[in-house]
Parts: C-alpha cells; sequence; structure tokens
C-alpha cells in the first residue's frame, strides 16, 4: 500500500481524479500476491483466464485421444489399442470434450468478457465464481486420473443403461463419468446463475434490453439453458450412482424402473447440450462480424429473437436422438417437426450475418476468417442436421459415422471455429498482445482444411454402412480405403491446433503490444485498458446506444459516486438499467478454494460409500460458515 | 500437498488393480492356478505361488466378480442356492460356511463338488472361471462391504447387493448359539 | 503406424476393385423399406445442396462485391437495410418452406414404413453380448428351431422381426434392407422387412454394447422361396451324427469338455444355452457372429485363442490337446 493509495473513509470517486484515482482502486480490488493470494482471489478475469486456460489444455488432451483413435482406424483390426482402451478413449474423448472443455471454455469466456462488455467491475457472486472453478479443475482431474489408473469411463459419453448400470458396467468406471457430471453440472450451474444475475443487475447505466451486446444476449440465453437443462442430467446421473451403489430401481426393468428413462433424461439435456455450447458461439459471431464488417450487425432485433427462439426449442427436441428406440410414430413426427423448425432461427441468424457483411467493409484479418470458415461449415452441419430430424432418414444413419460427421460439422465448424476466432480477437484484451496474423492465417487455413478432409468423409462412411464407436472393423468391408484418408486428414487438422497453440503460447509472451482497442471496436470491454486493470474501469461508463465505441469515439461518458476505499459496483434497472443503488462486492477469501475441497471429497468418496454423504457434508458445512462468517464490516452486511 | 500426493498413491495403488481388466489367462499360469493345496479334510488349504504372484486377482477385482457373478447365473447355481438364501443346497447368507469362507475351499467346492449333491464343475468351467465363480460367492457371503463387489441384477431383487455385504445384513443366528438350519452334515 | 498403412495398401486396392457397391450400405438398397429411404435420402441430400450451394453464393458476392467507401460504420443507409430485410424475409419464408416439404415428406415416408402388409414369417431375434440368437417358430413347437448370427429369409415376403435385447442395448441393423431399431430390455420392437433381390445382406450391430460391440455381425440371406423352405427343413433336423473316427472322437471331445456347458447341439446330450446354437454350426457362413468364414481352420483357430481374436468376448479359453482340438474342429465343420 504506497501513500498514495491511502484514502479517508467513505471517498468517493468523484472526489480525486487520474492516477491517483488508479492507484486507489487498484489497491481497493487487487488480488494479493503469492501462493495463497491466488488460490483467494475472486477477480473475474484471473479466474476466467485460469478457465479457458485450464478449458484448452483439456481441448488438447481430448485431441490426443482423438488422434489415437484415428490411428486406430486407420486400418482393419488393427491392434494398436485393444477394445477395452478404445472404448474408455472415445468416452473419455466425447466426455471431456462436451463437459471439460466446449461448455466450460464458453462460460470462461463469459466470466472473462460479460463483466467487461456490460461495463462493471466483477461478476455477481465473486467467490462462488472461485468455487465453481476449482471444482471444474477438480471434476477433470478426476476423470483424467481415472483414465490414468485404467479406470476411466468405457461407456459412451450417454452412458446408456443397462450397459452402464449396476450388472453391465463392472467396477467404478461408470460412477467415475456419473460423477463427473457432477463436478461439472455444479460449477456451470454457479457460472450461470452469476452471469444472469451480472447481466440482469449490474449493467452500466443507460444499457437497456435492446442494448445489451449480442455476446452477452446469447450469454444470458445459454445461462437460462444451463439451469433448465443441467437439473435433468444431475438427476440421471445421481440416479445412476444410486442404482450402482445402493441398489434402487430407476433403470431396472424387472422391478419397474425404465432403461428408456435413462435417455429422456439424459437427452432431455443433450439436446440443449449442444445450444449451450452453439448459443455463445453465435454470440461471437455477431460480435466479431460487426467489428469486421465495420457496420452494425444487421438485424439487432431478429437475432436476438433467433436465440431465444432457439433456446426455447432446444427442449422440444431431445426425442430425435431415440428415433429408432421404438416410440410410437406420430410422436416421433412431431419431435421430426420441433427438430426442423429449428432451421428457422438458424437460417435468420445465418442471413443477417451475410447481409452485414454484404453492407459492411469486412477487413479479412484471422478472427473474420474463422467467421466465414463458421458460416460455410455450420450450413452443411445445420443441413445434415435436418436430415438427421427425419424420422426415415434417421433410421439409416443413427448411431453411424454420418452422425459422427454432422456433429463434429456442427460443434467444429460451428462452436470451435468461432471460438478460435474469438480467441485471436480478445486476445489482446486479455494479454495485452496481439496474435501473429501471419501464424493466425497459416493455423485457419490448416484447421479449414483439415477439419473438411477429416469429417466429410465420415458423411459418405456413415451411408456406406460404418457403426459408430466400433474400436475396428473387418478388412473385408469397404471402409479402410476412406478411413486411412480420414486419418491423414485428421494429421493436417491436428496440426493446425498445434499451430494455434504455439501461437497462443509465443504471442502472449512477445507478441505485439496492442493497446487498448486495437480492432476499433465498439463494445465496451475495449474502454478500458488491455489486460483491464484489476477494477475493470476506473469510473463506470454511461452507455446511450448498441455501439458505444462507435457512436462516442472520443470519449465515453462516465458516471461517477461509487467509493474508491471498498468494493464497489452500480446496480441498475432490468429492462431500462436506471442506477438504482451502489452494492458492495465481496473481497478475496480462500473459503470457496477449502469448499471446493471438502465438495470434491465427499463427491469422490460417495461414489465409494454412501455413508460419504452422512459424514461429507461436515467438512463442507465447515467451509461455507467460514465463507459466509459476518466481518462486522459494512461491506459484508450490504 | 504431502498429504494430496499420498492419498493419490493409495488411489493409484488400488486402483489399479481393482479395475484392470485380464481378458485372457496364458494355458501355463491357467493351469498352475488349477493346482491348489487342499488339506485332507477337503477344508482350507493354500491357492497355488501363481495366485498371489498375480496379486489375489479374484478377491478385490470389480471385472472377474463380475464375471463371477454371470456365470453364477449361466452355470445354474441358482437352481440349489437360490441367489444365495439356499434351497436345496446351502445358504450363503445365513452367515454358515459349512467348508470355510476361503478362497480354496470355495474353488474346491466348485472344481471337485461336495457330498450331498454339490457337483463337480471341473468338466464345465475353466479354472480361470471357477476361480471368478468362487470369488463372486465369496462376496455373497461376506460380513464386510467391498468396494469391488459388484451390485444389484437388472432382475427382481430377493436380498441387498453384494456389495452391501448381504451376510452381514441377513446373517441371522437365532435363539441358540448352535445354528439350527445348518443344511445337510458333510 | 507404417505397418498399418502398409497392412491397408491391399485393402485400398480391394475397395477400388469392390467398387462402391458394399453389402452393409444404405446405399445398396435390395429391401422395400431400403430402397424408398435411399429414394428419401436422396432428394433430401440434392434440397440441401442446393440450399448450400445458395448460401455460398450469397457468402461469396457478400465478400468479394464492390463497395462504395462508408464515412463511419455506425452511418447505415435506412434505403438498403429495408432492401435487406425484403431479401432475408424471402430468404427465411424458403426456409420455411423447404423443411415444410421435408416434414411432411418424411411423415410420408414414415407411415409407408410402418404399413407393410400381413406378415408372411416371423423371426425371433434376441441381442447378446456379442452375438445374435435367431428363432423360427414353425406350426408346432417341435419345428421350432434356433440358429446364431444368420438369419435366412424369403425373397419378396413380409418378414417380422421381433427384437429383444437379453442384456443390454443392441441395434438391429441391415442397411440395404431397412432402417435400424433398437433391442432394448424390457421394451420388445418390431420391425418388418421385404427383400426384393436374392443375396447376402450384412447387418451390424449399431449400437454401443460394450466390449466386442465392433464385432457383432451378422448375415441376412434372402433366397427363393424354395430355397428358404428347403434350409428350414435341414435346420429342423437334429444334428448329423458323425460320419468319421475323427469326428466322432472331436464329438466326444465336444460333450466331455466345458463346450457343452454353454452349447447345444441339437441331438446331443449338449443343451446350455449361454452360447450360440451349433447344431448346424458347419452350414452358417460365418462364426464367432461373422468374425471368420466357417472353415474348419477357423473353427480351430477361434477354440484354440477366442480371447486374442475378439477380445472380452464370453468364450473362455478351454485348454485342449492338440488331437482333441483337430477333432473338435473336424466334428464342428462337419455340423451341416
Amino acid at each position: 500500500m504506497t501513500m498514495e493509495s491511502v484514502v479517508p473513509p467513505e471517498t468517493s470517486d468523484a472526489e480525486i481524479e487520474g492516477p491517483r484515482l488508479e492507484a486507489v482502486l487498484a489497491d481497493t480490488w487487487a488480488t494479493a500476491p503469492g501462493f495463497w493470494g491466488a488460490l483467494s482471489t475472486v477477480d473475474h478475469k484471473i479466474i476466467g483466464r485460469r478457465y479457458i486456460l485450464t478449458a484448452f489444455v483439456f481441448l488438447a488432451l481430448g485431441g490426443i485421444l482423438a488422434m489415437l483413435m484415428r490411428l486406430q482406424l486407420a486400418a482393419p483390426e488393427a491392434r494398436l489399442i485393444g477394445a477395452d482402451r478404445y472404448n474408455q478413449i472415445f468416452t473419455m474423448h466425447g466426455a471431456n470434450m462436451m463437459f471439460l472443455f466446449a461448455v466450460p471454455v464458453m462460460e470462461a469466456m463469459a466470466v472473462y468478457l460479460v463483466p467487461l462488455m456490460v461495463g462493471t467491475r466483477n461478476i455477481a457472486f465473486p467467490r462462488l465464481n472461485a468455487f465453481s472453478y476449482w471444482i471444474y479443475l477438480a471434476g477433470g482431474l478426476m476423470l483424467w486420473i481415472a483414465f490414468a489408473l485404467d479406470m476411466g469411463p468405457d461407456v459412451g459419453w450417454f452412458a446408456y443403461v443397462p450397459l452402464s448400470g449396476p450388472q453391465y458396467g463392472a467396477g467404478k468406471r461408470a460412477d467415475i463419468w456419473a460423477q463427473m457430471i457432477t463436478f461439472t453440472e455444479v460449477s456451470a450451474l454457479a457460472v450461470s446463475v452469476e452471469i444472469v444475475v451480472t447481466v440482469f443487475k449490474q449493467r452500466a447505466p443507460g444499457m437497456t434490453l435492446d442494448r445489451i451486446p449480442l455476446f452477452v444476449w446469447s450469454m444470458l440465453i445459454t445461462s437460462f439453458l444451463v439451469i433448465m437443462a443441467m437439473p435433468a442430467i444431475m438427476i440421471a446421473s445421481s440416479t445412476l450412482i444410486l442404482d450402482r451403489l445402493v441398489g434402487t430401481h430407476f433403470y431396472n426393468p424387472a422391478e419397474g424402473g425404465d432403461v428408456l428413462l435413462w435417455q429422456h433424461l439424459f437427452w432431455f439435456f443433450g439436446h440443449p447440450e449442444v445450444y449451450i455450447i452453439f448459443l455463445p458461439a453465435v454470440g461471437m459471431v455477431s460480435t466479431l462480424t460487426a467489428t469486421f464488417a465495420r457496420r452494425p450487425v444487421f438485424g439487432y432485433l431478429a437475432l436476438v429473437m433467433a436465440l431465444i427462439a432457439t433456446g426455447i426449442l432446444a427442449f422440444g427436441l431431445w426425442v430425435h436422438h431415440m428415433f429408432v428406440t421404438g416410440l410410437p410414430r406420430l410422436g416421433e413426427s412431431f419431435f421430426t417437426a420441433s427438430s426442423m423448425a429449428i432451421a428457422i432461427p438458424a437460417g435468420v441468424q445465418i442471413f443477417c450475418w451475410i447481409a452485414t457483411l454484404w453492407d459492411g467493409k469486412p477487413q479479412f484479418k484471422t478472427p473474420l476468417l474463422f467467421v466465414i470458415g463458421f458460416i460455410v461449415t455450420f450450413v452443411i452441419g445445420g443441413l445434415t442436421g435436418v436430415m438427421v430430424a427425419s424420422v426415415p432418414f434417421d433410421t439409416q444413419v443413427h448411431d453411424t459415422y454420418f452422425v459422427v460427421a454432422h456433429f463434429h460439422y456442427v460443434l467444429i465448424g460451428g462452436a470451435v471455429f468461432p471460438l478460435l476466432g474469438g480467441i485471436y480477437y480478445w486476445f489482446p484484451k486479455i494479454t495485452g498482445r496481439m496474435m501473429s496474423e501471419r501464424l493466425g492465417i497459416w493455423t485457419f487455413w490448416l484447421i479449414f482444411i483439415g477439419f473438411n478432409l477429416t469429417f466429410f468423409p465420415m458423411h459418405i462412411l456413415g451411408l456406406e454402412g460404418m457403426p459408430r464407436r466400433i474400436y475396428t472393423y473387418q478388412p473385408d468391408l469397404p471402409w479402410h480405403g476412406l478411413n486411412l484418408f480420414v486419418s491423414t486428414s485428421a494429421a493436417i487438422l491436428a496440426s493446425g491446433f498445434l499451430l494455434f497453440f504455439i501461437d497462443a503460447l509465443r504471442s502472449a509472451r512477445v507478441g505485439e503490444p496492442s493497446g487498448p482497442n486495437p480492432w476499433h471496436a465498439p463494445t465496451l470491454e475495449w474502454a478500458t485498458a488491455s489486460p483491464p486493470p484489476s477494477y475493470n474501469f476506473a469510473r463506470i461508463p454511461v452507455v446511450n446506444g448498441r455501439y458505444s465505441l462507435w457512436e462516442q469515439p472520443n470519449e465515453l461518458a462516465v458516471a461517477d459516486g461509487l467509493r474508491v476505499d471498498r468494493r464497489e459496483l452500480v446496480v441498475t434497472s432490468l429492462a431500462a438499467a436506471d442506477p438504482e443503488a451502489r452494492e458492495s462486492s465481496p473481497r478475496n477469501s480462500i473459503w470457496p478454494f477449502w469448499a471446493a475441497i471438502a465438495t470434491t471429497v465427499t463427491l469422490i468418496w460417495s461414489i465409494f460409500s454412501p455413508w460419504a454423504v452422512v459424514w461429507g457434508p461436515i467438512p463442507v458445512a465447515v467451509a461455507l460458515i467460514g465463507w459466509f462468517w459476518p466481518k462486522r464490516v459494512p461491506e459484508d452486511e450490504a | 500437498m504431502r498429504f494430496v500426493l499420498l492419498l493419490a498413491c493409495i488411489v493409484m495403488l488400488s486402483g489399479c488393480e481393482r479395475e484392470e481388466r485380464q481378458l485372457r489367462l496364458d494355458p501355463p499360469v491357467a493351469d498352475a492356478l488349477n493346482k491348489i493345496r487342499l488339506m485332507p479334510i477337503g477344508i482350507a488349504g493354500a491357492p497355488p505361488e501363481i495366485y498371489f504372484a498375480l496379486h489375489r486377482p479374484y478377491e478385490a477385482n470389480a471385472y472377474n466378480l463380475n464375471q463371477g457373478k454371470r456365470l453364477y447365473a449361466w452355470f445354474g447355481c441358482s437352481s440349489c442356492h437360490a441367489d444365495g438364501q439356499g434351497g436345496t443346497g446351502p445358504s450363503f447368507l445365513d452367515g454358515w460356511w459349512l467348508y470355510g469362507p476361503e478362497m480354496v475351499s470355495i474353488f474346491a467346492s466348485i472344481r471337485d463338488g461336495r457330498p450331498h449333491g454339490m457337483p463337480a464343475f471341473r468338466d464345465k468351467m475353466t479354472a480361470d472361471q471357477i476361480w471368478q465363480l468362487a470369488g463372486y460367492v465369496q462376496t455373497i457371503g461376506a460380513y464386510s462391504a467391498r468396494t469391488a463387489a459388484p451390485s444389484r441384477n437388472d432382475d427382481k431383487q430377493t436380498r441387498p447387493a453384494e456389495n452391501r455385504a448381504p451376510a452381514a445384513i441377513l446373517f441371522d443366528q437365532g435363539p441358540s448359539p448352535v445354528h439350527a438350519d445348518q443344511g445337510p452334515t458333510p | 503406424m507404417r505397418r498399418e498403412i502398409r497392412r491397408s495398401l491391399p485393402g485400398l486396392a480391394c475397395l477400388l476393385l469392390a467398387g462402391c457397391g458394399g453389402w452393409q450400405s444404405a446405399m445398396d438398397a435390395h429391401g422395400t423399406s431400403a430402397a424408398s429411404l435411399k429414394q428419401l435420402i436422396i432428394l433430401i441430400v440434392v434440397v440441401c445442396s442446393v440450399v448450400w450451394m445458395l448460401v455460398m453464393i450469397a457468402l461469396i458476392r457478400a465478400l468479394s462485391r464492390e463497395r462504395a467507401p462508408r464515412t463511419a460504420p455506425v452511418d447505415v443507409d435506412a434505403e438498403r437495410v429495408r432492401r435487406m430485410s425484403v431479401f432475408i424475409s424471402a430468404a427465411v419464408a424458403a426456409t420455411v418452406i423447404v423443411i415444410s416439404g421435408f416434414t411432411v415428406t418424411s411423415f410420408f415416408a414414415t407411415r409407408r414404413l410402418s404399413v407393410a402388409g400381413p406378415d408372411d414369417l416371423t423371426v425371433k431375434v434376441s441381442g447378446l453380448q456379442w452375438w445374435w440368437n435367431v428363432q423360427y417358430f414353425g406350426a408346432t413347437p417341435a419345428e421350432n428351431f434356433q440358429t446364431a448370427n444368420e438369419i435366412h429369409i424369403p425373397v419378396g415376403r413380409n418378414v417380422r422381426f421381433q427384437l429383444e435385447g437379453d442384456d443390454v442395448i443392441h441395434s438391429f441393423w441391415v442397411p440395404s434392407l431397412a432402417g435400424k431399431q433398437d433391442l432394448i430390455p424390457g421394451r420388445p420392437n418390431e420391425l418388418s422387412v421385404r427383400a426384393e433381390r436374392a443375396g447376402i445382406y450384412r447387418g451390424q450391430c449399431a449400437e454401443f454394447c460394450g466390449m466386442q460391440h465392433a464385432h457383432m455381425a451378422f448375415f441376412v440371406i434372402a433366397e427363393p422361396q424354395a430355397d428358404f423352405d428347403r434350409w428350414a427343413e435341414m435346420q429342423r433336423q437334429p444334428a448329423a451324427q458323425p460320419a468319421d473316427s475323427e469326428a466322432a472322437a472331436g464329438q466326444q471331445a465336444f460333450l466331455s469338455k466345458p463346450c457343452a456347458a454353454c452349447h447345444s447341439v441339437r441331438g446331443t446330450a449338449a443343451t446350455g444355452t449361454s452360447g450360440p446354437d451349433l447344431t448346424h454350426v458347419g452350414s452358417r457362413k460365418t462364426i464367432a457372429a461373422g468374425l471368420f468364414d466357417t472353415t474348419r481352420g477357423s473353427l480351430a483357430a477361434w477354440i484354440a485363442d477366442p480371447q486374442t481374436l475378439k477380445p472380452g468376448n464370453n468364450m473362455p479359453m478351454v485348454t485342449l490337446s492338440r488331437d482333441e482340438l483337430l477333432s473338435v474342429s473336424a466334428y464342428l465343420a462337419s455340423l451341416k
């Protein structure tokens, strides 16, 4: 604490100026140095950065698994990987990519960006945010350590009973999967609640609902999807553990249970899950398109409505994963119609982006390349999605490589491409340094070409009858040529990702300094330094349009009146974003970390013994008491 | 930190052997596994050296126990022993082992048969399978739960699952210390 | 990796020779439903390709067109916005029309698939880890018989498959004849097929069912009614008695070793039910759920080391002497 940063209590930011204001704020919002400081921080930017980094580590690990699978499938009856290990590998690949990479990385981007984009100083419930990261990390570690111990789940990322049930799933492998769900869902639910509250109550004054940046809109809808979809899978995974551990009969037909109940619960979550991954990407695309077309994105209202429509329809499609289970035909036709209907909001979005590019003046930087790559591949993925939505069509391609191709087009083309574009775009904001444009172009083309060469042939393999999840195939089947081709192409794709990682690691150290707004972008996160200071904004910005930095290019209007000697932020009204109150924001605390450790012990223990549910909550309760212990200072009473 | 490392080591040691799936035994190993040394009275004895060299794979390995459960159904054990409650054959749940609870005794009972109706499965199963089945039968009559033991079947339930130590729950010594219903005398 | 590639090179040549047919392909349709599915697939794929190309043309035009310089990003021409809105509305309307068309088409295609007329034959298929049990029903129970991994059906007749999962979920799929249908424990399903042309059609389990999901194939052999009747009559007979001394020794070994505890050979003391029925195993095209062609050599190899050839399957490695192995394989191969 320097002399400069000492101020009398209840000093307002109206009373001090310039460097002194910044020094005082930096002191108030600082993260303590050292190991314990790092564990106790509640700064959304530090936690967001950790989240992003961890998610990309899991992406790399999942990618290695994918390459192992492609090596095994390159030749018929290869003996590189045995059946048992292969089943673990494809299960790990799916579970890791969905639960440890795709959802968390989108949440992570939101944790970092949403508070900046809405012009506030920290995310709502910052300690919960810290807790969610530790829980996520613990779940990921548990899954990967189990895999290293030959204890990795081998029942598919969907873990259908009875294969994952007590009779056919020997050992604790399926329990590891089910408990990993609990970890990641707790963390995703926590982040979603934070984002909803941040967006609803902490927007900068003047940021009415129709001025919210589209990425923030998409994260808001995504958060609601998480809040409504995740409970289904938590119920499913918990009942599975109960069936396996204490012999309940949720999925035992002989005692009145039903194996199809599992599929309903799983896909009631599983389909919205796709949109939980896809909608944030859509928000990124809208953001990037506007910036690089140098034009406000066309059809703001249409895009927001499309997001909401997608979010609602997402809950009416789950049965299209179950078209061959023998459900009543008429009911299935309803789900065909609803699955097809989701093409309408998707179409609206695509057309609006093309219109934006049409009317704007596109600057072909790496992020925009990824957006274009996204449109090209996502339209294919969307159209094959329309195909599998048709019941009769689906009976031929369900559970074949056609579906593998389809969802990789949707998830990589539809979500990872925009994410990579987003990383190239926000990298300067996060690190203060630019990524290499030259390497970026190489990365894009390697990934784009590698991706299409890898996954397009899989459509054909599927129509030729190759089922999913097989660890090998016999030489007399006509699949090996294409499989070898696919495996070779996968190497191109992998090299693209490798280049991306190299570029990111290199640029973080020696990249060209970027300045606050290298892309001349319009949204609020670019109104502060890169990387942003711990307090985000020295004074809270005031918004009077959707594209603040384009509309007020010279100087942003700001509000003052917040105290600087303690953590304070502005709470605004839900629709009009009128300032309502000054709210204190929690200080750093180590207790979220201990709470996460206690929760982790309880959850892992409960795989092995039901007594964990009795004794485990005691340390959790102790940690929570520490977390909420009143400090007799006003901010904790606020 | 050190505590975490220690915990990780423990998990690793137990994890590896618990979950490993040994699908194929080399014929000499399978042969050696058949060579148990039984006491002259037919109760207790020593398993072959190889049994220990393999780290007693049939007692705590989840896959082998699960396979044992399948064999229990496939080889019709339940026609005499029901789900463990017993019928024409003795119960596994009443807390009494006619030939003792050791793996070797159970192995010998299955392989060579016993008086009063227990047939020999020597010509019906391989040594590997008999060991798997013996390990499973032992969990039915276990007093303390084993985490590697299988759980319920997808079937009608007549007793608590093996991983909940049914014998400990159902064991009923009765009014006098001598069990009234020990089954037929050997 | 090198070795894998080298090993697959002959395979590549085979592929070129075999052409694009393939005997397990949705595009190689020889069943009534598969044929109509193929038409539907082609229709939808063509329409979707056109849609994709139109979107790509719009995208390329949007990116490459000449444009006048604009002053500030937020400077938007209202007239142009109005015109673009009209275009977008038209495109959305076109989307609605296309997907409505798809919905109606697939609704009627579904109806066509499910009303197939009266059945001429009912076959019960049970999915087990990792093989298929197939039961045929005659007029009297005495005429019932079962086989494994091979289903014969008469050409041009409606055949109803009763599908039951006896352990975990499997999926019955013969792409050349019809779409797939799951076999779910506790929920019997049915699937009607009709083969339009005689032939051998490969099918495979399409729902992940554990360790050997990859090796759970079967064959549907569609043949003229007369051939089918002859085959069924032959299958109803008990197993052939050993013709020579080697086969007799094989039978002896088969019955005295663990084999008979799991397998049935009708007409002998072997009555096990947990493994496939072997009464006419020699007449089947393949063994071990499509893994090998049935020859005496492959039978011997399979019996000698099932866990290396299909790791994790439920057949144990039974220790047999050299002579026993030879005679048992001779005996099984002789069970035509």
